[in-house]
Protein backbone atom coordinates (compact mmCIF):
# COMPACT_ATOMS: atom_id res chain seq x y z
CA UNK A 1 0.00 0.00 0.00
CA UNK A 2 1.46 3.02 -1.24
CA UNK A 3 -0.91 5.39 0.67
CA UNK A 4 -3.63 5.55 3.08
CA UNK A 5 -5.71 8.04 0.90
CA UNK A 6 -5.07 9.49 -2.40
CA UNK A 7 -6.97 12.61 -3.17
CA UNK A 8 -7.75 13.71 -6.98
CA UNK A 9 -7.13 17.48 -7.36
CA UNK A 10 -5.32 20.32 -5.36
CA UNK A 11 -8.59 22.32 -5.64
CA UNK A 12 -10.42 23.45 -2.29
CA UNK A 13 -12.36 20.81 -1.78
CA UNK A 14 -8.90 18.13 -2.31
CA UNK A 15 -6.80 20.95 -0.31
CA UNK A 16 -9.32 20.37 2.65
CA UNK A 17 -10.10 16.72 2.74
CA UNK A 18 -6.00 16.51 2.30
CA UNK A 19 -5.68 18.62 5.51
CA UNK A 20 -7.99 17.04 7.98
CA UNK A 21 -6.60 12.98 6.79
CA UNK A 22 -2.94 14.36 6.87
CA UNK A 23 -3.87 16.13 10.05
CA UNK A 24 -5.10 12.84 12.03
CA UNK A 25 -2.08 10.87 10.74
CA UNK A 26 -2.97 8.96 7.60
CA UNK A 27 -0.61 8.66 4.49
CA UNK A 28 -1.90 10.76 2.41
CA UNK A 29 -1.26 12.37 -1.39
CA UNK A 30 -3.07 14.94 -3.79
CA UNK A 31 -2.50 14.15 -7.32
CA UNK A 32 -3.07 17.63 -9.23
CA UNK A 33 -3.08 17.53 -13.11
CA UNK A 34 -2.35 21.10 -13.44
CA UNK A 35 1.11 23.37 -12.18
CA UNK A 36 -1.10 25.43 -9.87
CA UNK A 37 -3.07 24.67 -7.17
CA UNK A 38 -6.31 25.82 -6.37
CA UNK A 39 -8.61 24.53 -9.56
CA UNK A 40 -11.55 26.43 -10.39
CA UNK A 41 -9.96 29.44 -8.04
CA UNK A 42 -6.54 29.27 -8.37
CA UNK A 43 -4.45 32.51 -9.35
CA UNK A 44 -1.92 33.30 -11.81
CA UNK A 45 0.43 37.00 -12.79
CA UNK A 46 0.43 38.38 -16.29
CA UNK A 47 2.55 40.96 -17.19
CA UNK A 48 3.88 41.37 -13.87
CA UNK A 49 0.46 41.49 -12.62
CA UNK A 50 -1.61 39.75 -9.64
CA UNK A 51 -4.73 38.12 -11.02
CA UNK A 52 -7.56 35.71 -9.66
CA UNK A 53 -8.93 33.57 -11.74
CA UNK A 54 -12.71 33.77 -10.31
CA UNK A 55 -12.64 35.17 -6.96
CA UNK A 56 -15.91 37.65 -6.33
CA UNK A 57 -16.72 36.84 -2.78
CA UNK A 58 -15.78 34.84 -0.23
CA UNK A 59 -19.62 33.84 0.92
CA UNK A 60 -20.61 32.76 4.46
CA UNK A 61 -18.86 35.40 5.82
CA UNK A 62 -19.52 36.18 9.47
CA UNK A 63 -18.33 38.18 12.39
CA UNK A 64 -16.04 37.07 14.88
CA UNK A 65 -18.36 36.09 17.81
CA UNK A 66 -20.24 33.22 15.72
CA UNK A 67 -19.39 29.81 15.68
CA UNK A 68 -22.28 27.51 14.27
CA UNK A 69 -22.63 28.83 10.86
CA UNK A 70 -19.67 26.87 7.34
CA UNK A 71 -16.78 29.61 7.88
CA UNK A 72 -16.24 29.16 11.45
CA UNK A 73 -16.72 25.26 11.67
CA UNK A 74 -14.17 25.22 8.64
CA UNK A 75 -11.96 26.79 9.94
CA UNK A 76 -12.27 24.67 13.26
CA UNK A 77 -11.85 21.88 11.49
CA UNK A 78 -8.92 22.79 9.70
CA UNK A 79 -7.15 24.54 12.44
CA UNK A 80 -7.16 27.54 11.05
CA UNK A 81 -7.75 31.16 11.62
CA UNK A 82 -9.64 33.82 10.72
CA UNK A 83 -6.40 35.88 10.50
CA UNK A 84 -5.34 33.07 7.81
CA UNK A 85 -7.88 34.11 5.81
CA UNK A 86 -7.58 37.60 6.33
CA UNK A 87 -11.46 38.54 5.09
CA UNK A 88 -12.60 42.04 4.70
CA UNK A 89 -16.43 42.07 4.59
CA UNK A 90 -18.28 44.00 1.97
CA UNK A 91 -19.71 47.54 2.07
CA UNK A 92 -23.10 46.36 0.01
CA UNK A 93 -24.28 44.57 -3.24
CA UNK A 94 -26.83 45.20 -5.55
CA UNK A 95 -29.44 43.07 -7.73
CA UNK A 96 -30.20 45.76 -10.82
CA UNK A 97 -33.36 45.14 -12.38
CA UNK A 98 -35.44 47.72 -14.77
CA UNK A 99 -36.83 50.13 -12.39
CA UNK A 100 -35.76 48.60 -9.27
CA UNK A 101 -32.76 47.34 -7.23
CA UNK A 102 -32.55 45.62 -4.24
CA UNK A 103 -29.46 46.57 -2.24
CA UNK A 104 -28.07 43.94 0.77
CA UNK A 105 -24.90 43.76 3.32
CA UNK A 106 -23.99 41.74 5.38
CA UNK A 107 -26.73 42.07 7.89
CA UNK A 108 -30.26 40.71 6.32
CA UNK A 109 -32.10 43.72 7.89
CA UNK A 110 -30.96 45.51 5.48
CA UNK A 111 -32.21 43.60 2.42
CA UNK A 112 -35.53 42.85 4.39
CA UNK A 113 -35.91 47.13 4.65
CA UNK A 114 -35.19 47.38 0.95
CA UNK A 115 -37.54 44.62 0.15
CA UNK A 116 -39.91 46.27 2.20
CA UNK A 117 -39.46 49.64 0.19
CA UNK A 118 -39.51 48.37 -2.60
CA UNK A 119 -42.08 45.73 -2.98
CA UNK A 120 -44.35 47.15 0.03
CA UNK A 121 -47.04 44.79 -0.49
CA UNK A 122 -44.38 41.93 0.17
CA UNK A 123 -42.75 42.84 3.01
CA UNK A 124 -44.59 40.31 5.06
CA UNK A 125 -43.80 37.91 2.54
CA UNK A 126 -40.52 38.33 2.53
CA UNK A 127 -39.90 38.37 5.91
CA UNK A 128 -41.50 34.92 6.29
CA UNK A 129 -39.64 33.51 3.30
CA UNK A 130 -36.75 34.37 5.66
CA UNK A 131 -37.50 32.81 8.79
CA UNK A 132 -38.55 29.58 5.96
CA UNK A 133 -35.10 29.33 5.23
CA UNK A 134 -33.65 30.48 8.57
CA UNK A 135 -35.81 27.19 10.08
CA UNK A 136 -34.92 25.04 6.96
CA UNK A 137 -32.67 21.57 7.92
CA UNK A 138 -29.93 21.56 5.04
CA UNK A 139 -28.04 19.49 6.43
CA UNK A 140 -30.73 16.40 5.34
CA UNK A 141 -27.99 14.05 2.63
CA UNK A 142 -30.50 13.20 0.58
CA UNK A 143 -34.08 15.11 1.02
CA UNK A 144 -36.16 14.68 -2.42
CA UNK A 145 -35.98 17.64 -4.97
CA UNK A 146 -38.47 20.52 -4.59
CA UNK A 147 -38.91 22.94 -7.21
CA UNK A 148 -37.37 26.51 -6.15
CA UNK A 149 -39.82 28.16 -8.44
CA UNK A 150 -43.07 26.76 -7.15
CA UNK A 151 -41.72 27.41 -3.47
CA UNK A 152 -41.04 31.05 -4.36
CA UNK A 153 -44.28 31.91 -5.92
CA UNK A 154 -45.93 29.74 -2.65
CA UNK A 155 -44.50 32.79 -0.79
CA UNK A 156 -44.20 35.81 -2.87
CA UNK A 157 -46.71 37.46 -5.36
CA UNK A 158 -44.59 39.74 -7.36
CA UNK A 159 -43.21 37.89 -10.03
CA UNK A 160 -40.19 39.83 -10.59
CA UNK A 161 -39.08 39.86 -6.75
CA UNK A 162 -39.27 35.88 -7.20
CA UNK A 163 -36.54 36.47 -10.37
CA UNK A 164 -34.67 39.06 -8.31
CA UNK A 165 -33.77 36.67 -5.77
CA UNK A 166 -32.85 33.56 -8.68
CA UNK A 167 -30.47 36.19 -10.28
CA UNK A 168 -27.52 36.28 -7.91
CA UNK A 169 -28.47 32.80 -5.80
CA UNK A 170 -28.48 30.80 -9.72
CA UNK A 171 -25.17 32.56 -10.61
CA UNK A 172 -23.66 31.49 -7.37
CA UNK A 173 -24.28 27.72 -7.48
CA UNK A 174 -27.05 26.42 -9.51
CA UNK A 175 -25.78 23.53 -12.06
CA UNK A 176 -28.97 22.98 -13.26
CA UNK A 177 -30.50 25.25 -15.95
CA UNK A 178 -33.98 27.26 -15.55
CA UNK A 179 -34.85 26.46 -11.70
CA UNK A 180 -32.96 24.79 -8.96
CA UNK A 181 -33.40 22.12 -5.76
CA UNK A 182 -34.64 24.07 -2.56
CA UNK A 183 -31.73 22.40 -0.98
CA UNK A 184 -29.10 24.18 -2.66
CA UNK A 185 -31.47 27.45 -2.68
CA UNK A 186 -31.58 27.30 1.23
CA UNK A 187 -27.80 26.56 1.20
CA UNK A 188 -26.78 29.66 -0.96
CA UNK A 189 -29.30 31.89 0.19
CA UNK A 190 -28.12 32.16 3.79
CA UNK A 191 -24.16 32.10 2.36
CA UNK A 192 -25.02 35.24 0.86
CA UNK A 193 -27.68 37.27 2.35
CA UNK A 194 -28.05 35.74 6.00
CA UNK A 195 -24.10 35.75 6.44
CA UNK A 196 -22.44 37.60 3.63
CA UNK A 197 -19.50 38.67 1.42
CA UNK A 198 -15.75 39.45 1.92
CA UNK A 199 -12.60 39.18 0.28
CA UNK A 200 -8.88 38.49 1.59
CA UNK A 201 -7.15 41.68 0.63
CA UNK A 202 -4.46 39.42 -1.75
CA UNK A 203 -6.90 37.79 -3.13
CA UNK A 204 -7.58 33.94 -3.32
CA UNK A 205 -3.54 33.25 -2.79
CA UNK A 206 -4.22 33.82 0.61
CA UNK A 207 -6.52 31.77 1.38
CA UNK A 208 -4.87 28.69 -1.37
CA UNK A 209 -1.40 29.36 0.60
CA UNK A 210 -2.57 29.09 3.95
CA UNK A 211 -4.46 25.39 2.82
CA UNK A 212 -1.47 24.39 1.38
CA UNK A 213 1.27 25.35 4.01
CA UNK A 214 -1.06 23.94 6.39
CA UNK A 215 -1.43 20.50 4.26
CA UNK A 216 2.10 20.23 4.12
CA UNK A 217 2.89 21.08 7.51
CA UNK A 218 0.37 18.23 8.59
CA UNK A 219 3.03 15.91 6.17
CA UNK A 220 0.79 15.39 3.25
CA UNK A 221 2.24 15.12 -0.07
CA UNK A 222 1.19 17.08 -3.48
CA UNK A 223 2.07 16.02 -6.50
CA UNK A 224 2.03 18.40 -9.02
CA UNK A 225 1.51 18.15 -12.92
CA UNK A 226 0.32 14.46 -11.84
CA UNK A 227 -2.67 14.09 -13.70
CA UNK A 228 -4.69 10.77 -13.16
CA UNK A 229 -5.46 8.78 -16.34
CA UNK A 230 -7.26 5.36 -15.35
CA UNK A 231 -8.52 3.88 -12.16
CA UNK A 232 -7.95 0.24 -12.28
CA UNK A 233 -11.10 -2.01 -10.73
CA UNK A 234 -11.22 -4.73 -9.22
CA UNK A 235 -13.89 -6.30 -6.89
CA UNK A 236 -16.19 -3.44 -6.67
CA UNK A 237 -13.00 -1.64 -5.25
CA UNK A 238 -10.41 0.94 -6.83
CA UNK A 239 -7.20 -1.20 -7.07
CA UNK A 240 -4.65 1.43 -8.32
CA UNK A 241 -4.52 4.95 -9.73
CA UNK A 242 -2.68 5.10 -12.45
CA UNK A 243 -1.33 8.65 -13.85
CA UNK A 244 -0.34 10.02 -17.39
CA UNK A 245 2.69 8.58 -17.85
CA UNK A 246 2.05 5.27 -16.69
CA UNK A 247 2.77 5.20 -12.84
CA UNK A 248 0.75 2.60 -10.35
CA UNK A 249 -0.46 4.15 -7.03
CA UNK A 250 -2.26 2.15 -4.75
CA UNK A 251 -4.53 3.41 -1.83
CA UNK A 252 -7.25 2.05 0.68
CA UNK A 253 -9.22 5.11 -0.49
CA UNK A 254 -9.76 7.32 -3.38
CA UNK A 255 -11.56 10.67 -2.97
CA UNK A 256 -11.87 12.65 -6.33
CA UNK A 257 -12.66 16.50 -6.35
CA UNK A 258 -12.64 16.24 -10.63
CA UNK A 259 -16.02 16.30 -11.07
CA UNK A 260 -18.57 12.98 -11.54
CA UNK A 261 -18.90 12.78 -14.87
CA UNK A 262 -15.26 13.19 -15.16
CA UNK A 263 -14.04 10.76 -12.64
CA UNK A 264 -16.30 8.08 -13.91
CA UNK A 265 -14.01 8.09 -17.06
CA UNK A 266 -11.56 7.17 -15.35
CA UNK A 267 -13.14 3.92 -14.53
CA UNK A 268 -13.56 0.77 -17.52
CA UNK A 269 -16.78 -0.14 -15.27
CA UNK A 270 -18.43 3.03 -14.75
CA UNK A 271 -22.38 2.93 -15.02
CA UNK A 272 -23.87 4.49 -17.87
CA UNK A 273 -24.29 8.53 -17.63
CA UNK A 274 -27.29 10.15 -18.87
CA UNK A 275 -27.18 13.32 -20.75
CA UNK A 276 -28.89 15.45 -18.26
CA UNK A 277 -26.46 14.48 -16.09
CA UNK A 278 -24.00 16.07 -17.69
CA UNK A 279 -23.66 20.14 -17.11
CA UNK A 280 -23.67 22.53 -18.88
CA UNK A 281 -23.67 25.92 -17.23
CA UNK A 282 -20.64 27.71 -17.80
CA UNK A 283 -19.24 31.51 -18.39
CA UNK A 284 -17.33 34.42 -20.03
CA UNK A 285 -15.70 36.66 -17.61
CA UNK A 286 -14.12 39.94 -18.48
CA UNK A 287 -11.39 41.28 -16.11
CA UNK A 288 -10.64 45.15 -16.95
CA UNK A 289 -7.62 46.98 -15.28
CA UNK A 290 -8.04 50.47 -14.40
CA UNK A 291 -5.68 53.02 -12.97
CA UNK A 292 -8.46 54.48 -11.07
CA UNK A 293 -9.83 52.92 -8.39
CA UNK A 294 -14.12 52.26 -9.23
CA UNK A 295 -15.05 53.39 -6.44
CA UNK A 296 -13.13 56.90 -7.03
CA UNK A 297 -14.69 56.92 -10.22
CA UNK A 298 -18.29 57.03 -8.44
CA UNK A 299 -19.44 52.75 -8.39
CA UNK A 300 -18.67 51.70 -4.52
CA UNK A 301 -20.92 48.30 -5.04
CA UNK A 302 -18.64 45.12 -4.12
CA UNK A 303 -21.01 42.95 -6.51
CA UNK A 304 -24.09 43.95 -8.77
CA UNK A 305 -26.33 41.05 -10.21
CA UNK A 306 -28.05 42.80 -13.30
CA UNK A 307 -30.80 41.72 -15.31
CA UNK A 308 -31.81 43.80 -18.44
CA UNK A 309 -35.65 42.49 -18.42
CA UNK A 310 -38.31 41.17 -15.83
CA UNK A 311 -37.92 37.72 -16.08
CA UNK A 312 -34.43 35.97 -15.60
CA UNK A 313 -33.22 33.64 -17.98
CA UNK A 314 -30.58 30.92 -16.21
CA UNK A 315 -29.44 28.52 -18.86
CA UNK A 316 -26.88 28.11 -21.83
CA UNK A 317 -27.45 30.60 -24.76
CA UNK A 318 -27.82 30.12 -28.42
CA UNK A 319 -25.08 32.81 -29.09
CA UNK A 320 -21.90 32.50 -27.40
CA UNK A 321 -22.87 34.83 -24.56
CA UNK A 322 -25.94 35.75 -23.00
CA UNK A 323 -25.18 39.65 -22.11
CA UNK A 324 -28.68 40.18 -20.84
CA UNK A 325 -27.62 39.39 -17.31
CA UNK A 326 -24.79 38.73 -15.47
CA UNK A 327 -21.86 39.67 -12.42
CA UNK A 328 -19.69 42.61 -11.95
CA UNK A 329 -17.49 42.74 -9.33
CA UNK A 330 -14.99 45.55 -8.38
CA UNK A 331 -12.48 43.86 -5.59
CA UNK A 332 -11.83 46.92 -3.96
CA UNK A 333 -14.88 47.94 -3.35
CA UNK A 334 -14.38 45.78 0.22
CA UNK A 335 -13.49 47.30 3.32
CA UNK A 336 -9.74 47.63 3.63
CA UNK A 337 -8.89 47.83 -0.21
CA UNK A 338 -8.72 51.40 -0.37
CA UNK A 339 -5.24 51.08 -1.23
CA UNK A 340 -4.99 48.78 -3.83
CA UNK A 341 -2.72 50.27 -6.75
CA UNK A 342 -4.88 49.71 -9.35
CA UNK A 343 -8.97 49.24 -10.15
CA UNK A 344 -10.30 46.17 -11.38
CA UNK A 345 -13.88 45.42 -12.69
CA UNK A 346 -14.42 41.88 -13.41
CA UNK A 347 -18.14 41.41 -15.37
CA UNK A 348 -19.27 37.45 -15.92
CA UNK A 349 -21.34 36.01 -18.19
CA UNK A 350 -23.48 32.76 -18.95
CA UNK A 351 -21.56 31.39 -21.76
CA UNK A 352 -22.39 28.87 -24.54
CA UNK A 353 -19.90 26.25 -23.85
CA UNK A 354 -19.74 24.19 -27.19
CA UNK A 355 -19.22 27.58 -29.39
CA UNK A 356 -16.19 28.49 -27.47
CA UNK A 357 -14.70 25.12 -27.34
CA UNK A 358 -15.78 24.14 -31.13
CA UNK A 359 -14.19 27.75 -32.31
CA UNK A 360 -11.05 27.50 -33.80
CA UNK A 361 -7.85 29.53 -33.22
CA UNK A 362 -9.33 32.27 -35.24
CA UNK A 363 -12.75 32.48 -34.25
CA UNK A 364 -11.70 32.10 -31.01
CA UNK A 365 -9.81 35.45 -30.87
CA UNK A 366 -12.11 37.34 -33.08
CA UNK A 367 -15.14 36.31 -30.03
CA UNK A 368 -12.77 37.27 -27.48
CA UNK A 369 -12.35 41.42 -29.30
CA UNK A 370 -15.69 41.27 -29.67
CA UNK A 371 -16.82 40.69 -26.50
CA UNK A 372 -14.31 43.14 -24.79
CA UNK A 373 -16.02 45.82 -27.15
CA UNK A 374 -19.48 44.86 -25.77
CA UNK A 375 -17.95 44.58 -22.24
CA UNK A 376 -16.53 48.16 -22.53
CA UNK A 377 -20.32 49.28 -23.61
CA UNK A 378 -22.00 47.57 -20.68
CA UNK A 379 -18.99 48.85 -18.08
CA UNK A 380 -19.74 52.30 -18.77
CA UNK A 381 -23.61 51.95 -17.20
CA UNK A 382 -21.14 51.66 -14.09
CA UNK A 383 -18.39 53.32 -14.51
CA UNK A 384 -19.19 56.17 -17.09
CA UNK A 385 -15.87 56.97 -17.66
CA UNK A 386 -14.18 53.38 -18.12
CA UNK A 387 -12.39 53.98 -21.23
CA UNK A 388 -10.24 56.61 -19.83
CA UNK A 389 -9.02 54.56 -17.23
CA UNK A 390 -8.60 51.01 -18.61
CA UNK A 391 -5.35 49.57 -18.85
CA UNK A 392 -5.49 46.09 -20.02
CA UNK A 393 -8.01 43.27 -20.25
CA UNK A 394 -8.09 39.44 -19.52
CA UNK A 395 -10.65 37.36 -20.69
CA UNK A 396 -11.74 33.62 -19.54
CA UNK A 397 -14.06 31.45 -21.09
CA UNK A 398 -15.26 28.15 -21.16
CA UNK A 399 -11.92 26.79 -22.95
CA UNK A 400 -9.82 28.35 -20.34
CA UNK A 401 -11.52 26.60 -17.43
CA UNK A 402 -11.89 23.55 -19.70
CA UNK A 403 -8.03 23.85 -20.05
CA UNK A 404 -7.67 24.50 -16.02
CA UNK A 405 -9.57 21.86 -14.47
CA UNK A 406 -10.69 19.65 -16.75
CA UNK A 407 -14.48 20.32 -16.43
CA UNK A 408 -16.24 19.12 -19.20
CA UNK A 409 -17.84 21.94 -20.87
CA UNK A 410 -16.20 24.38 -18.61
CA UNK A 411 -19.11 23.53 -16.43
CA UNK A 412 -18.41 25.77 -13.39
CA UNK A 413 -20.44 23.81 -11.09
CA UNK A 414 -20.25 20.40 -12.58
CA UNK A 415 -23.44 17.60 -12.91
CA UNK A 416 -26.73 19.30 -12.13
CA UNK A 417 -27.14 16.03 -10.38
CA UNK A 418 -25.26 16.02 -7.26
CA UNK A 419 -24.42 13.46 -4.75
CA UNK A 420 -24.42 14.40 -1.73
CA UNK A 421 -23.43 11.55 0.08
CA UNK A 422 -20.52 11.31 -1.63
CA UNK A 423 -20.44 7.42 -2.32
CA UNK A 424 -19.96 6.13 -6.12
CA UNK A 425 -20.71 2.24 -7.57
CA UNK A 426 -17.18 1.69 -5.94
CA UNK A 427 -16.69 0.96 -2.17
CA UNK A 428 -13.58 2.68 -1.63
CA UNK A 429 -13.91 5.72 -4.54
CA UNK A 430 -15.94 9.03 -2.61
CA UNK A 431 -16.39 12.17 -4.31
CA UNK A 432 -15.77 15.49 -2.63
CA UNK A 433 -16.38 19.22 -3.89
CA UNK A 434 -18.91 20.48 -6.79
CA UNK A 435 -20.31 17.32 -7.85
CA UNK A 436 -20.68 16.09 -4.16
CA UNK A 437 -22.92 19.33 -3.92
CA UNK A 438 -21.27 21.89 -1.73
CA UNK A 439 -20.25 25.02 -4.32
CA UNK A 440 -18.26 27.78 -4.14
CA UNK A 441 -15.17 28.44 -1.99
CA UNK A 442 -16.57 27.62 1.47
CA UNK A 443 -18.69 25.15 0.14
CA UNK A 444 -15.94 23.21 -1.53
CA UNK A 445 -13.71 22.95 1.72
CA UNK A 446 -16.15 22.15 3.45
CA UNK A 447 -17.22 19.15 1.37
CA UNK A 448 -13.77 18.03 1.13
CA UNK A 449 -14.25 18.03 5.25
CA UNK A 450 -17.46 16.44 5.24
CA UNK A 451 -16.42 13.32 3.11
CA UNK A 452 -13.06 13.41 4.68
CA UNK A 453 -15.10 12.76 7.97
CA UNK A 454 -17.47 10.56 6.87
CA UNK A 455 -15.86 8.10 4.52
CA UNK A 456 -12.26 8.12 5.93
CA UNK A 457 -12.10 9.56 9.51
CA UNK A 458 -15.45 7.97 11.08
CA UNK A 459 -15.01 4.84 9.72
CA UNK A 460 -11.90 3.88 11.27
CA UNK B 1 -3.04 9.11 35.73
CA UNK B 2 -4.88 11.57 37.96
CA UNK B 3 -8.41 12.61 37.10
CA UNK B 4 -7.39 16.31 37.46
CA UNK B 5 -4.03 15.99 34.49
CA UNK B 6 -7.14 14.30 32.46
CA UNK B 7 -9.24 16.76 32.72
CA UNK B 8 -6.43 19.20 31.80
CA UNK B 9 -5.87 17.60 28.83
CA UNK B 10 -9.21 17.39 27.68
CA UNK B 11 -9.61 21.26 27.80
CA UNK B 12 -6.46 21.44 26.12
CA UNK B 13 -8.16 19.73 23.31
CA UNK B 14 -10.93 21.69 23.51
CA UNK B 15 -8.55 24.08 23.24
CA UNK B 16 -7.18 23.22 19.58
CA UNK B 17 -10.60 21.80 18.56
CA UNK B 18 -12.51 25.08 19.05
CA UNK B 19 -9.93 27.85 19.85
CA UNK B 20 -13.21 30.30 19.99
CA UNK B 21 -14.87 28.22 23.17
CA UNK B 22 -14.72 29.77 26.30
CA UNK B 23 -12.91 27.15 28.71
CA UNK B 24 -11.32 29.09 32.04
CA UNK B 25 -14.91 28.09 33.88
CA UNK B 26 -16.06 24.66 32.69
CA UNK B 27 -17.81 22.91 35.09
CA UNK B 28 -16.92 19.13 36.03
CA UNK B 29 -20.46 17.65 36.40
CA UNK B 30 -22.02 19.60 33.44
CA UNK B 31 -22.47 18.21 30.04
CA UNK B 32 -19.49 20.01 27.48
CA UNK B 33 -21.96 20.44 24.39
CA UNK B 34 -24.15 22.23 27.08
CA UNK B 35 -21.43 25.05 27.91
CA UNK B 36 -19.43 25.02 25.40
CA UNK B 37 -21.84 24.90 22.12
CA UNK B 38 -19.93 22.29 20.72
CA UNK B 39 -21.26 20.83 17.96
CA UNK B 40 -21.07 17.04 16.34
CA UNK B 41 -18.15 17.75 14.31
CA UNK B 42 -15.75 19.34 17.21
CA UNK B 43 -16.83 15.99 19.53
CA UNK B 44 -16.09 14.13 16.61
CA UNK B 45 -12.17 15.93 16.97
CA UNK B 46 -12.29 16.00 20.49
CA UNK B 47 -12.25 12.22 19.67
CA UNK B 48 -10.04 12.23 17.05
CA UNK B 49 -7.40 14.32 19.55
CA UNK B 50 -7.60 11.37 21.86
CA UNK B 51 -6.71 8.93 18.83
CA UNK B 52 -3.95 11.22 17.41
CA UNK B 53 -1.69 12.30 20.68
CA UNK B 54 -2.79 9.10 23.26
CA UNK B 55 -3.44 6.59 20.47
CA UNK B 56 -6.45 5.88 22.73
CA UNK B 57 -9.60 4.01 20.49
CA UNK B 58 -12.82 4.74 21.19
CA UNK B 59 -15.61 3.19 19.75
CA UNK B 60 -18.79 5.30 18.95
CA UNK B 61 -20.92 3.40 20.91
CA UNK B 62 -18.88 5.10 24.10
CA UNK B 63 -19.07 8.38 22.69
CA UNK B 64 -21.58 9.46 25.64
CA UNK B 65 -18.70 8.37 27.74
CA UNK B 66 -16.97 12.04 27.22
CA UNK B 67 -20.38 13.95 28.16
CA UNK B 68 -18.43 15.69 31.26
CA UNK B 69 -14.82 16.30 32.56
CA UNK B 70 -16.00 13.78 35.65
CA UNK B 71 -17.34 11.00 32.86
CA UNK B 72 -14.01 12.04 31.09
CA UNK B 73 -11.74 11.23 33.80
CA UNK B 74 -13.61 8.33 34.78
CA UNK B 75 -13.71 6.97 31.45
CA UNK B 76 -10.13 7.54 29.84
CA UNK B 77 -8.51 6.68 33.34
CA UNK B 78 -7.80 3.48 32.82
CA UNK B 79 -7.10 3.91 28.81
CA UNK B 80 -5.02 6.18 29.65
CA UNK B 81 -3.12 4.01 32.43
CA UNK B 82 -2.77 1.53 29.77
CA UNK B 83 -1.42 3.53 27.08
CA UNK B 84 1.42 5.01 29.53
CA UNK B 85 2.39 2.03 31.03
CA UNK B 86 3.10 0.15 27.65
C1 LIG C 1 -14.90 32.21 -12.85
C2 LIG C 1 -15.27 31.66 -11.53
C3 LIG C 1 -15.59 32.51 -10.51
C4 LIG C 1 -15.92 32.01 -9.26
N1 LIG C 1 -16.14 32.89 -8.26
C5 LIG C 1 -16.38 32.42 -7.03
C6 LIG C 1 -16.52 33.33 -5.95
O1 LIG C 1 -16.41 34.53 -6.09
N2 LIG C 1 -16.80 32.84 -4.73
C7 LIG C 1 -16.92 31.49 -4.52
O2 LIG C 1 -17.16 31.10 -3.38
N3 LIG C 1 -16.79 30.61 -5.53
C8 LIG C 1 -16.52 31.05 -6.77
N4 LIG C 1 -16.38 30.15 -7.80
C9 LIG C 1 -16.67 28.72 -7.55
C10 LIG C 1 -15.54 28.03 -6.83
O3 LIG C 1 -14.32 28.43 -7.40
C11 LIG C 1 -15.70 26.51 -6.97
O4 LIG C 1 -16.99 26.14 -6.58
C12 LIG C 1 -14.69 25.75 -6.13
O5 LIG C 1 -13.40 26.29 -6.28
C13 LIG C 1 -14.72 24.29 -6.54
O6 LIG C 1 -13.71 23.56 -5.90
P1 LIG C 1 -13.57 22.01 -6.14
O7 LIG C 1 -12.53 21.55 -5.21
O8 LIG C 1 -14.88 21.36 -6.09
O9 LIG C 1 -13.14 21.79 -7.66
P2 LIG C 1 -11.90 22.28 -8.52
O10 LIG C 1 -11.42 23.59 -8.08
O11 LIG C 1 -12.28 22.14 -9.94
O12 LIG C 1 -10.76 21.23 -8.20
C14 LIG C 1 -10.59 20.07 -8.96
C15 LIG C 1 -9.12 19.88 -9.24
O13 LIG C 1 -8.94 18.59 -9.81
C16 LIG C 1 -7.94 18.68 -10.78
N5 LIG C 1 -8.10 17.57 -11.71
C17 LIG C 1 -9.09 17.37 -12.61
N6 LIG C 1 -8.86 16.24 -13.31
C18 LIG C 1 -7.72 15.70 -12.82
C19 LIG C 1 -6.98 14.53 -13.13
N7 LIG C 1 -7.35 13.69 -14.11
N8 LIG C 1 -5.85 14.28 -12.43
C20 LIG C 1 -5.44 15.13 -11.44
N9 LIG C 1 -6.11 16.25 -11.11
C21 LIG C 1 -7.23 16.53 -11.80
C22 LIG C 1 -8.19 20.02 -11.43
O14 LIG C 1 -7.04 20.47 -12.11
C23 LIG C 1 -8.55 20.89 -10.22
O15 LIG C 1 -7.42 21.49 -9.65
C24 LIG C 1 -15.99 30.62 -9.06
C25 LIG C 1 -15.65 29.76 -10.09
C26 LIG C 1 -15.28 30.27 -11.32
C27 LIG C 1 -14.85 29.33 -12.41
Amino acid sequence: MDYDVIIIGAGMSGLAAGIRLAYFGQRVCILEKHYAFGGLNSYYRLDGRDYDVGLHAVTNFVGPGVRDTPLPKLLRQLRLSRDDFDLQPQRYSEIRFPGVSLRFTNDLNDLIADVAEKFPGEADHFRRLCTFIRDYDDTVLLPPYRSTRETLKGFLHEPMLVEMLLCPIMYYGSAEEHDMDLLQFVIIFKSLFCEGFARPRDGVRKIIKALVRKYRSCGGELRMQSSVARLDVADDRVKSVIIDGGESLIASTVLSSAGYVETMRFCADAPPIPTQDVGRVSFVETIAVLDALPQRLGHEAAIVFFNDSETFTYAMPECPVDMRSGVVCCPSNYEGHDDMPEGFLRMTWLANSDAWMEADEGTYRQYKDDYLTAFKAQARRYVPTIDDHFITSDMFTPRTIHRYTSRINGAVYGSPRKRRDGRTHLKNLFLCGTDQGYLGIIGALLSGITIANMHVLAEE
Amino acid sequence: MGDQRIKDIILDIIAVVAPDAEVSNVKSDVRLRDQLDLDSMDFLDIVMELRKRYKIEIPKEEYPELATLDSCAAYLGPKLAAVTAA
